[in-house]
């Protein structure tokens, strides 16, 4: 091979890792994916105890379920549940939403209103709970 | 053509047409495998417990007004219709927590080969059809 044809090697004495710090998404990025994990975390125990919940409620009367959420640990619980379960799912529609909705304009729209409602509806759940429990 | 990578699509067709080259997977010709359906369906699945925490919602706000309002949130839930939403979201909750699970084994590095995300894949499926029916079971024996 030639002198002229050889490919241009540059060593660069650096990480890939240390190139993206700092600049824009490499410094906190992952803050959302990580969020989306913890949240999972914590909704496997918390949706499983709903699951047992519901079932301890099933055709429960009005005072049934005054007496059930009345008592802390419930209460806790639910409050927990309720924290979790929308904020793992306004991180996940906006996953949805950027990946199906294109264009600049429509994207901010739907994104806006879409959390805008998820964050109405956990505090209605969260004032109705607390209404119920304390 | 509005993108520059638009350009590595531009192909000619035999008679010399130029055409831009489809996006693979062409969703309408594309076999759908395991992989690909247990994937929509876990978006499918989130998107659908996001609707059905507007029940939930119904369910407290109703709690928290009156012992009327509340009879009426239990008499819809306990009607065909709330039965079989709350069938679909009893599903989709093991549906998305068991795959939730098989993604969290992804993250850690776990269960990248074939014959092993095909395995799971099934398992996911299984896991939720068998957790939806038991917890059926349970909810109509106490009903």
């Amino acid at each position: 091979m030639s002198e002229a044809n050889r490919p241009v090697q540059v060593d660069i004495m650096r990480s890939q890792l240390g190139r993206a710090r700092g600049l824009g998404a490499a410094k906190s990025g992952a803050a959302q994916w990580w969020a989306q994990r913890v949240t999972a975390i914590a909704l496997i125990p918390l949706s499983l105890w709903f699951v047992c919940a519901a079932l301890r409620l099933v055709g429960a009367s009005h005072a049934e379920m005054l007496a059930w959420i009345g008592a802390p640990i419930p209460v806790v619980l639910f409050i927990a549940l309720v924290l979790a379960n929308f904020y793992h799912l306004a991180l996940g529609l906006q996953v949805v939403i950027e990946d199906y909705v294109h264009g600049e304009s429509a994207r901010l729209a739907t994104l806006l209103v879409t959390k805008g409602v998820v964050f109405l509806l956990a505090l209605t759940c969260l004032i109705s709970i607390l209404k119920l429990g304390l | 053509m509005k993108d520059v990578r638009d350009a590595l699509m531009v192909a000619r067709t035999s008679d010399g047409r130029l055409v831009r080259r489809p996006l693979s997977p062409h969703l309408q010709v594309y076999r759908p495998q395991l992989t690909s359906v247990i994937s929509i369906f876990h978006r499918f699945t989130g998107v659908g417990l996001g609707f059905g925490t507007l029940l939930l919602t119904w369910w407290l706000v109703a709690a928290a007004t009156s012992p009327e309002a509340f009879a009426t949130v239990q008499g819809f839930i306990g009607s065909p219709i709330g039965l079989l939403l709350l069938f679909g979201w009893t599903f989709a909750l093991f549906y998305h927590l068991c795959n939730g699970v098989r993604h969290m084994a992804w993250d850690l590095g776990y269960g990248f080969e074939k014959t092993e995300y095909h395995r799971t894949g099934w398992t996911v499926v299984g896991a939720a059809c068998v957790l939806t029916v038991l917890v059926w079971i349970i909810g109509l024996v106490i009903w």
